[in-house]
């Protein structure tokens, strides 16, 4: 290797005008949102949804979550993920961001599909990835899903992660009004500390 | 299927920093759980043209209403490469950052210097195909913030990269040379030593635009990834 990394810093309290502009109703445009369906999608819509807490248990009213994820037939929107046996979905983007600031309870929320597994022998899940004011680097983490519990079981990543701090990394499914929800709240640290990975 | 390096934990701050207070409540603090990078961390969204405006380069003139912002113009271009040294190319960066009196156009900036009509601090690129990239802006102004007594944050720009997945994204701060206020800034003094200068432009006269913007040159560095598609 012949040159090293370029320091990562927070994104500060100000992101939401660059990063975020339209969805804080700022007069700039934003390259991602909340919304990863755009049309006729495959699988099941569901919505990703939860907050982000400190060492305090106080809701972060300015974090900002990007998600990451493969399509319902598991595969992901990238040149790297040539899997024919997998197609690509043309009304899936595959990447949302959301900020914690513009809703009354402080919680993010993505409209998404469910994932299929991307790997046999995985369970499906998504890349959720944390950026808040006073975060200097941002963390990574995975929502997996309580209604996959066998394939939780075996999954090689969850088993890499202490048993008493897997439940970090399980969203719970509810079934509402107005479709099906998946909740995931995020601990920056205390008691219920979410596991953050080092990928 | 394909390597990537680390993330280099001796270029990074580390997730508490009780010097930056606000680091001390909200940074993880139990160890992370390593993996080995997946077709998940691999991958990661591609933005092209049609994700950018005709004047989302141009911070000098994509927010103006009637007139020009005030303030030192300033161009600031720079290389995209990964750690093997290989350019990026096509990738997204995103910036944002204070007026020259150092006000964000943020709702929530309560800081008593006025705001420019005809800036909004906001703005996005792509590196080209050896990885350069270059936008026109405001050098920004230093302001206060809550942080410790007479707490003043150096003259930044905030910086948004994806590369070329999830893993290789990156948001940093840029600073100025010569800056008197980076040393007394705990969220730059967070950064370990060896790697502090690698947030700092480069002044450069060749850069700098005859009779029009002073020129900064800023290089950054994305973790290595070396992929081979996937097909089954």
């Amino acid at each position: 290797m012949t040159m090293k990394q370029t320091p990562s810093q927070t994104v500060g309290p100000y992101f939401a005008y660059g990063l975020t502009a339209q969805q804080y109703h700022y007069d700039h445009g934003q390259v991602a949102g909340s919304q990863l369906v755009r049309g006729e999608v495959q699988g099941e819509r569901i919505r990703l949804t939860g907050k982000v807490y400190d060492g305090e248990g106080v809701a972060i009213d300015d974090a900002m979550i990007e998600i990451w994820q493969a399509n319902a037939a598991g595969r992901f929107n990238h040149p790297l993920d040539q899997r024919e046996g997998r197609p690509l979905d043309q009304g899936f983007l595959g990447f949302g961001r959301c900020g914690t600031g513009t809703r009354d309870d402080l919680s993010y929320e993505f409209n998404t599909v469910k994932p299929g597994a991307a790997q046999d022998g995985h369970a499906p899940f998504i890349t959720l990835v944390v950026f808040l004011r006073g975060l200097l680097s941002h963390a990574y983490t995975r929502v997996y899903f309580e209604d996959e519990g066998s394939a939780n079981d075996v999954d090689p990543v969850l088993n890499k992660v202490p048993a008493a701090r897997r439940h970090t990394l399980i969203a719970r499914r509810s079934e509402t009004g107005t479709g099906v929800e998946y909740h995931f709240n995020i601990h920056m640290q205390g008691d219920k500390e979410t596991v953050f990975f080092d990928v | 299927m394909s390597d990537m390096t680390k993330r280099d934990w001796s270029s990074h701050p580390a997730f508490i920093s009780p010097e930056y207070k606000s680091s001390v409540l909200r940074g993880a603090s139990q160890n992370l759980v390593r993996i080995d990078p997946e077709l998940a961390e691999l991958t990661g969204p591609a933005f092209g043209a049609e994700a950018l405006g005709p004047l989302d380069h141009d911070l000098t003139r994509n927010g103006r209403v009637n007139g020009a912002p005030l303030g030192e113009r300033i161009v600031v271009t720079g290389q995209v490469f990964d750690e093997f040294g290989k350019p990026i190319p096509n990738t997204l960066i995103e910036v944002w950052q204070a007026n020259a009196a150092g006000r964000y156009v943020h709702k929530r900036d309560q800081h008593d210097a006025p705001l420019d009509p005809n800036f909004l601090g906001a703005g996005r690129c792509l590196t080209d195909a050896e990885g350069r990239y270059k936008f026109y802006t405001i050098k920004p102004g230093a302001y206060p913030w809550g942080n410790h007594p007479n707490a003043w944050r150096p003259n930044h720009i905030h910086f948004s990269l994806f590369g070329p997945s999830i893993a290789t994204r990156i948001v940093t701060q840029m600073y100025f040379p010569g800056d008197p206020l980076l040393a007394y800034d705990p969220i730059f003094e967070s950064t370990p030593a060896g790697a502090r200068d690698r947030l700092i432009s480069e002044f450069s006269l060749d850069v700098t635009e005859e009779g029009f913007s002073l020129g900064y040159i800023f290089n950054i560095v994305l973790r290595g990834v070396n992929a081979t598609p996937v097909e089954a």
